[in-house]
C-alpha cells in the first residue's frame, strides 16, 4: 500500500514523476489510512467480536462480565431449540394457495439451474446458483408455511415482509411520480421538494406521526373509521393491521429517496431516441417500455440494492409505533436483538444480528450476482 | 436559435395535453397532501391542549378550537434543561461527526480515485495473523497494551519478510469494495462489541462514543458518492498543478476539493440526517448525559401515555432544521446520488 502513481498513460505519468512519486509515496498512505483504521476498529473489530459474544453466554460476575463459551447453543435455539417460534414462527397448514405459489417457485428455481446447465455451466457457477437455490426455497418455504391459516410469522419472516413489499411499494409509487413530476408542469419544482421532505424526518418522528393519524377515535381519520364503523376499534391489536401501518410509515418515509433518484435519472436522459419514436407514431406506453424504462434499469438496480439493504435494518418504526405487538407480530429482526439484549441475553442477541447479518448478505450477494448482472445485460 | 428549435421540440414531447396535465396535477397533488398533511397534523396538535386532543379530532385552529403556545412554554421554559441538553448533544454530534466523515471519507475516496494501492495478499494475511495472535493472547489474560504492542512488532517484521513474497495484490475497486460493503453491516450486529469497547473506555453515554460510531457508520456512503464525484473532476487541472510542483495534499485541498463542493455537499446533507435521525446507537450507547433528540422524542411515551401535544413540539423543533436544508440544498442532493448511483 506503498506506491502511488497516477493511473494515465505513460507521457503524462512520466511528466509528473519528477515531482509526484515521492511525494505521492507518503501521500497515498496518508489518504487512504484514517478510513481504513476507523474500519478496521469500528466495523470489522466489532464484527468479529460479535461472532465471538453470539457463541458465548454472558454472566454478571463480580467486577465485570464472565463469557462462557457454548459453542452453537445460541444459534440452535433460534432455530429449533425454545426460541424458534419467536425466530421463525408457528407453522400452519398451508393453504392450496400458498402451497401452489411455493411450487411454482421452487419449479421456476429448477428450471432455472436446468437452463444454466444446459447452456454450459461452470462448476464455480453452479455452485452458486445450487446456494442460492436452496436460500430461497428455504426462505419460501419458510413464508408459506408461518403464512397460512394457523401458523404465525416469526421476525425473520415479518422482516422479510417489511423489506419486499415495502421496496416494491415504494418502487413503483417512486416510478410514477417521478414520471408524472419530470413533465413540463408549471410549479413543478413545489412538488419536488415537498416530495422530498419526509425522508428528513426522523423514523421515530415518524412512527409517533402515524401513531397519531391511525387513532380511530381522536386521529383526523375519525369520521372515515365512524362512517365505516370502525371508529374506536384499535388496529394495534390485529397482527396484520399493526404490520401494515408499520409499512405505511415506512412507505412514505422512504418513497422520497427513490423518486429523487429516478426523476433526476429521468432528466438526465437524451432527448432524441423519444422524439424520433413519437415521429414513428409510438405510443406513451411503448415509450415507456421501449425506451424510457430500459435507460433506468442501472439506477433501479443500484437504488433498489441500497434500499433492500437499509430496510433490512428497520427498527425504529416498529419499536415506537406499535412496541413490536401485538405479541411479537411486528417485530423485526434488529428489534428482536434489541429485546434480547435488554433482557441481557447478550450471546443470544448476538446471534440474532448474525443471523440478519448472514440473511442481508446472503440477499445482496444474491441479488448482485443474479438480478443485477441480467440487468445490466438487458439494459 | 437551434437552441430555441431543441427547446420548443422538446416541450412539444414533455408537455402533456390538457387533460393529461390536469390528470398529472391531480396525482401529485394528492401525494403532496399525503405528504404534507401529516405535518399540518404535527404543527395543529402542537398548539392543542390536551382536552382538545383527547375529545376528538379538531382540525382548523380558531374555527374548531383556541390554539394556545402552552406546549411550546412547557417544552421551551418548564423544561428547559431537558430539551436544550439533547438538542445541543444532537448538533454537536451530528455535526462532527458528520464534517470529521466527510473529511476522512473525502481524503480515502480521492485516494481510491486517483492513487494506485496495491496490498499484497501476503500482507494482508499477516496483518490478519498478527491480529488473531493478539486477540487470542489478551483472550489468555496478557495486558492488552502489551498485546497490541507486540503485536504491531511482530507485523511489522514479518511485512518485511514473508509480506513480500506474496505478490498478488488488490487493487483499488477491491478496496472501494470493501469500504462501501461494510454498509450493509446492520447497526445491530456490532453495537454490542461497541458498547463493550466503550464501557471498557470508561466513553459510555459521552458525545465521543456517538460521534466515533458515527463516522465509522458513515464513512461507506462517503466513500461511495465521493470517489465518483472526483472521478468526474477533469484530470488535466491536477496534472498541470503537479507539474507547477504543488504536492498531492496541496492539489486535493486547492484544486480537487474547490471544484467538488456540489458533491460535498448532497453528501454533507445526506450524512447529517442519517446522524440526526439515528436511534439503534443512540439508544444503546446512551442514557442520559448524552441522550439525543430521537430518544427524547421516543421518550414522551410516559406512564401516562402518549403525550401527543408535547410530542408534536418535539418532534417539530427536531425537524425544523434538516427539512430547511434540505429545502435550500434540494437541487444538489439529486445530483449528488444520481452520480453515485450510476456508478454503483
Amino acid at each position: 500500500m506503498s506506491e502511488g502513481t497516477i493511473a494515465r498513460p505513460v507521457a503524462a505519468r512520466r511528466r509528473l514523476n519528477a515531482v509526484g512519486t515521492r511525494l505521492d509515496r507518503y501521500a497515498s498512505g496518508t489518504f487512504i489510512f484514517p478510513a481504513v483504521l476507523v474500519i478496521l476498529a469500528f466495523s470489522i473489530f466489532p464484527l468479529v467480536a460479535s461472532l465471538y459474544v453470539s457463541l458465548t453466554r454472558i454472566k454478571f460476575a463480580q467486577g465485570g462480565i464472565d463469557f462462557t463459551f457454548v459453542g452453537l447453543d445460541n444459534y440452535a435455539k433460534l432455530l429449533v431449540g425454545i426460541d424458534h417460534e419467536h425466530f421463525l414462527g408457528v407453522f400452519g397448514t398451508p393453504t392450496a394457495l400458498g402451497l401452489t405459489a411455493g411450487v411454482a417457485v421452487a419449479a421456476a428455481l429448477v428450471w432455472w439451474i436446468a437452463r444454466y446447465v444446459r447452456a454450459g455451466a461452470t462448476v464455480f457457477g453452479l455452485v452458486g446458483r445450487i446456494v442460492a437455490l436452496v436460500g430461497v426455497s428455504a426462505l419460501v418455504w419458510l413464508a408459506v408455511e408461518t403464512l397460512s391459516s394457523g401458523g404465525r410469522p416469526g421476525t425473520m419472516v415479518v422482516t422479510f415482509v417489511y423489506v419486499f413489499v415495502g421496496v416494491a411499494v415504494q418502487y413503483l409509487l417512486a416510478l410514477v411520480l417521478a414520471m408524472l413530476a419530470s413533465q413540463h408542469l408549471p410549479g413543478r419544482r413545489f412538488f419536488r421538494v415537498v416530495f422530498l421532505l419526509p425522508m428528513m424526518i426522523t423514523p421515530v418522528g415518524v412512527a409517533y406521526l402515524f401513531r397519531m393519524l391511525t387513532d380511530t377515535s381522536k386521529g383526523p381519520l375519525y369520521p372515515v373509521w365512524a362512517w365505516l364503523g370502525l371508529a374506536d376499534t384499535s388496529w394495534v391489536t390485529n397482527p396484520w393491521g399493526a404490520r401494515i401501518a408499520v409499512m405505511i410509515g415506512d412507505i412514505w418515509q422512504w418513497t422520497p429517496f427513490l423518486f429523487i433518484v429516478l426523476l433526476a435519472a429521468l432528466e438526465s436522459q437524451s432527448i432524441e431516441p423519444v422524439e424520433a419514436a413519437v415521429v414513428d407514431g409510438a405510443s406513451r406506453w411503448q415509450i415507456f417500455r421501449a425506451i424510457t424504462f430500459p435507460q433506468l434499469l442501472p439506477v433501479t438496480s443500484t437504488i433498489v440494492l441500497i434500499r433492500v439493504i437499509e430496510a433490512f435494518k428497520i427498527v425504529d418504526l416498529p419499536n415506537v409505533l406499535t412496541n413490536g405487538g401485538p405479541g411479537t407480530a411486528t417485530e423485526s429482526l434488529t428489534l428482536h436483538a434489541y429485546t434480547i439484549w435488554r433482557a441481557l441475553d447478550f450471546g443470544g442477541s448476538a446471534a440474532v444480528a448474525y443471523l440478519l447479518l448472514f440473511v442481508v448478505t446472503f440477499v445482496g450477494v444474491t441479488y448482485v450476482n443474479f438480478v443485477r448482472q441480467r440487468i445490466a445485460v438487458v439494459a | 436559435m437551434a437552441l430555441a428549435i431543441l427547446r420548443r421540440r422538446s416541450r412539444s414531447i414533455y408537455t402533456p395535453p390538457p387533460l393529461g396535465a390536469l390528470a398529472s396535477y391531480l396525482a401529485l397533488g394528492f401525494w403532496a397532501f399525503v405528504v404534507l398533511f401529516p405535518l399540518y397534523w404535527l404543527a395543529v396538535t402542537s398548539l392543542k391542549l390536551p382536552i382538545d386532543v383527547n375529545t376528538g379530532p379538531f382540525y382548523l385552529p380558531f374555527v374548531d378550537f383556541k390554539p394556545t403556545l402552552e406546549n411550546w412554554r412547557y417544552i421551551f421554559v418548564d423544561l428547559r434543561e431537558d430539551t436544550f441538553r439533547p438538542y445541543l448533544n444532537t448538533v454537536v454530534i451530528a455535526t462532527t461527526s458528520t464534517v470529521i466523515a466527510l473529511v476522512v471519507g473525502s481524503m480515502a475516496a480521492y485516494g481510491l480515485a486517483r492513487l494506485q494501492y496495491r496490498p499484497t495478499l501476503g500482507a494482508i494475511g499477516v496483518f490478519i495473523g498478527c491480529a488473531a495472535l493478539a486477540a487470542v493472547a489478551i483472550g489468555l489474560g496478557v495486558p492488552w497494551v502489551l498485546a497490541v504492542v507486540a503485536a504491531l512488532a511482530v507485523l511489522a517484521l514479518l511485512l518485511q519478510t514473508i509480506g513480500k513474497r506474496f505478490r498478488r495484490a488488490l487493487g483499488n475497486n477491491d478496496i472501494a469494495f470493501w469500504m462501501i460493503s461494510q454498509r450493509m453491516l446492520p447497526p445491530i450486529t456490532v453495537v454490542i462489541p461497541i458498547y463493550v469497547l466503550f464501557q471498557q473506555l470508561g466513553l459510555l453515554d459521552t458525545w465521543a462514543a456517538l460521534i466515533i460510531t458515527y463516522i465509522a457508520a458513515n464513512l461507506p456512503i462517503v466513500v461511495w458518492l465521493m470517489r465518483d464525484y472526483f472521478q468526474s473532476v477533469p484530470l488535466e487541472l491536477e496534472e498541470s498543478a503537479a507539474i507547477d510542483g504543488a504536492s498531492r495534499y496541496r492539489i486535493f485541498r486547492t484544486i480537487v476539493l474547490p471544484l467538488s463542493v456540489p458533491g460535498l455537499v448532497a453528501t454533507f446533507l445526506f450524512v447529517l440526517v442519517f446522524a440526526w435521525n439515528e436511534y439503534l446507537f443512540a439508544l444503546f450507547l446512551t442514557t442520559a448525559k448524552a441522550q439525543t433528540l430521537p430518544l427524547t422524542v421516543a421518550a414522551q411515551n410516559a406512564t401516562r401515555g402518549p403525550q401527543w401535544w408535547y410530542m408534536s413540539v418535539l418532534i417539530l423543533i427536531m425537524i425544523v432544521p434538516v427539512i430547511a436544508m434540505a429545502i435550500a440544498l434540494e437541487r444538489y442532493i439529486a445530483r449528488g446520488l444520481l452520480v453515485g448511483a450510476l456508478k454503483g
